[in-house]
């Protein structure tokens, strides 16, 4: 069994390092893995590598502007602006990877579940799904925010609501058409049940779309952590957070004060970004036709 | 399938979507933990004052009763009894719709512009530093949150520069419209106002107030477009008749233009419908961004008050709203591609 692991991991890192061969969209998903993998280091190691708390008021002058001592500057409660970075993106980073976890588990499922049947469960499931896919994600999002209160947990599945439909509407188009192919047919014809044809054929094979979507999603899960944190739904206003400090930055920003928004915003965008590039290299690589 | 029977068959399929997003709207404010009437008034109020007002704003009947009520109420376009100032939300919202309409309309007209004409370029010249230039910047405008670029563009233009104002609608006078052929009119979208009313002041008053957060939030939506232009561009031009048209020695700008963004234009067309829902909701990042005060920023003060029934008032008018545009553009689209009905 354990063997077995060995050898599927394997070609993962193999995977991994040909990535560049493949071209732009290799070199992306190396690009954007490098970003992501350093900032949530960063984010890891925060506690051992700040300058200066990240929490505590007036270590410095109230919105001063980048200096040697004060590398970003400070905000308009005169913390360090640097720290914060380094420090604020542990909120943000586990709300969005809990979002997207909860969107594999609800809306692969679901997915391979209604492709697979026929009319009794697909059709008011993809009306479901459809319904909730038409809506404008974040005003749903801030609707379950709201009523939910504060939380990772919840901010995670206000913003997992608005994601599943994108996993469910790929998962069921692949399954419909993947079902008539002769290797589930086979698997059929052996008596395999539903559930090992689901789960052991056809999940396998839907994994590297759902992979693009997910990285894709994670971006997205991020941009709209910082959007209900920036509209003041976030967790919790004490912690550190790149999303609360744009908000709290936009006063001293039309003072003149800069810094006190571009650097949290900046962050957000490497983090996005990031997960941006591996999604879009990773569609490229592996869709062929999309190759030249 | 005549176009008139699709046209049936896509409204009718409408009735089900809208209706299912409205009770997951009532669900969400009813059914999820937490009093709404409650939440909103904190734990101080005395227990004889909350019944009072659950009471007045039909909160004390069962929940099927409410339901029954609310969707009643839809039907004459009731959105319910705000909490916080206990007047009906449907005027509420309907006099913050026009904010939101011109911004969009304005961030639809700088998406479609920059993402073809940048999706274009991109596919003319397949895998060049060029095409990789545009790529880059669609992907980093995508993981740009709309409302930092708005703060951005309010940092340089409104702050360090002083050439556009950094938020609000207006400056001068609201414009109050014109009469036109003997008919007052008042749209709300302060251009137009302004043009009715032949105020040119105004009217450039309005128009440099939209242009920052039409900017941002076009900008934004446009990475969509340059994707879906680029992909589809590139798709034509694969296209059989695309080799044909250039054996025959066409031009390449006639090759481009008439055999690829032609066809390549029609997938976009769907995406405009898809991607109002992204614009709206970017539409309430950027309303806070900008003070300005459309649906986007009754949602916030709603979200601030705790103001359950506003809230789920504006949503439903926003799932509605998008409804009928999608169906709108399905049936467009249906009318310039024949194949679609079939």
């Amino acid at each position: 069994m354990k063997k077995e692991s060995d050898s599927r991991i394997r070609p993962a890192i193999n995977f991994f390092f040909t990535l560049p061969k493949f071209g732009t969209g290799g070199m992306m998903v190396v690009i954007g893995a490098a970003i992501v993998i350093i900032l949530v280091a960063m984010t890891i190691l925060s506690p051992f590598i700040t300058p200066r708390s990240p929490i505590q008021l007036s270590v410095g002058p109230a919105d001063a502007a980048p200096s040697l001592s004060f590398p970003m500057g400070t905000n308009r409660l005169g913390q360090d602006i640097f720290s914060r970075m380094i420090a604020g993106g542990s909120t943000m980073m586990e709300v969005a990877s809990l979002a997207v976890a909860i969107c594999f588990l609800i809306g692969v499922p679901l997915g391979l579940l209604a492709g697979y049947s026929r009319r009794l469960i697909d059709g008011p499931l993809s009306l479901l799904m459809d319904s909730l896919y038409a809506f404008p994600g974040l005003v749903l999002a801030i609707a379950i925010a709201a009523v939910l209160g504060r939380g990772v947990v919840n901010l995670a599945i206000a913003i997992a609501v608005v994601y599943i439909p994108t996993y469910f509407r790929v998962v069921r188009s692949q399954v419909l058409t993947m079902k008539e192919l002769p290797f589930v047919e086979a698997v059929k014809v052996e008596g395999g049940g539903t559930l090992n044809i689901l789960f052991r054929q056809i999940f396998p094979n839907v994994l590297a779309s759902v992979a693009v979507i997910a990285s894709i999603n994670v971006a997205d899960a991020v941009i709209t952590e910082a959007g209900l944190t920036y509209l003041g739904l976030g967790v919790n206003a004490a912690l550190p957070d790149w999303g609360f400090d744009i908000y709290y930055g936009y006063q001293s920003m039309l003072a003149g004060a800069w810094w006190t928004v571009l650097f949290p915003g900046l962050m957000v965008v490497l983090l996005a970004g990031g997960f941006t590039f591996i999604g879009e290299g990773l569609s490229e690589v592996l869709n062929p036709r999309l190759r030249r | 399938m005549s176009l008139k029977s699709f046209i049936v068959t896509r409204a009718l399929l409408t009735i089900p979507t809208v209706f299912l997003l409205v009770t997951i709207v009532f669900l969400i404010v009813r059914v999820l933990p937490g009093d709404p009437a409650l939440l909103h008034f904190g734990k101080q109020v005395n227990p004889t004052a909350l019944a009072e007002v659950r009471h007045s704003l039909g909160l004390d009947v069962p929940i099927y009763v409410q339901y029954y009520n609310y969707i009643i109420g839809l039907f004459h376009g009731n959105l319910g009894i705000a909490f916080s100032n206990e007047e009906p939300v449907t005027p509420q919202v309907l006099s913050a719709f026009p904010a939101t309409l011109e911004l969009s309309i304005g961030s639809m007209i700088v998406a479609v512009l920059v993402g073809v004409v940048l999706g274009v370029r991109s596919s003319r010249r397949y895998g060049s530093l060029e095409d990789k230039i545009i790529r880059t910047f669609g992907a980093v405008v995508y993981s740009i949150p709309v409302f930092f670029l708005g703060l951005i563009f309010i940092g340089v233009f409104a702050v360090a520069f002083h050439i556009l104002p950094s938020g609000g609608r207006y400056s001068l006078l609201i414009p109050i419209g014109g009469t036109f052929f003997g008919v007052h009119i008042q749209t709300g979208l302060y251009t137009i106002d302004s043009l009715l009313a032949g105020n040119l002041g105004e009217f450039v008053d309005a128009v440099r107030h939209l242009i920052l957060p039409c900017t941002a939030l076009g900008l934004y939506i446009s990475a969509v477009f340059l994707r879906i232009t680029r992909s589809n561009m590139l798709e034509a031009l694969g296209q059989e008749y695309v080799t044909a048209a250039r054996a025959r020695g066409l031009k390449e700008r006639t090759v481009l233009y008439s055999y690829g963004l032609r066809n390549g234009l029609l997938p976009v067309l769907t995406i405009m419908g898809l991607e109002f829902a992204g614009l709206l909701a970017g539409a309430i990042l950027t309303e806070t961004t900008f003070a300005w005060n459309g649906i986007g920023t009754y949602i916030v003060t709603a979200v601030t008050d705790r103001d359950y029934i506003a809230i789920q008032g504006a949503v439903v008018f926003f799932g509605i709203l998008v409804a009928v545009v999608s169906l709108v553009v399905d049936i467009l689209y249906a009318y310039l591609d024949p194949r679609i009905r079939y």
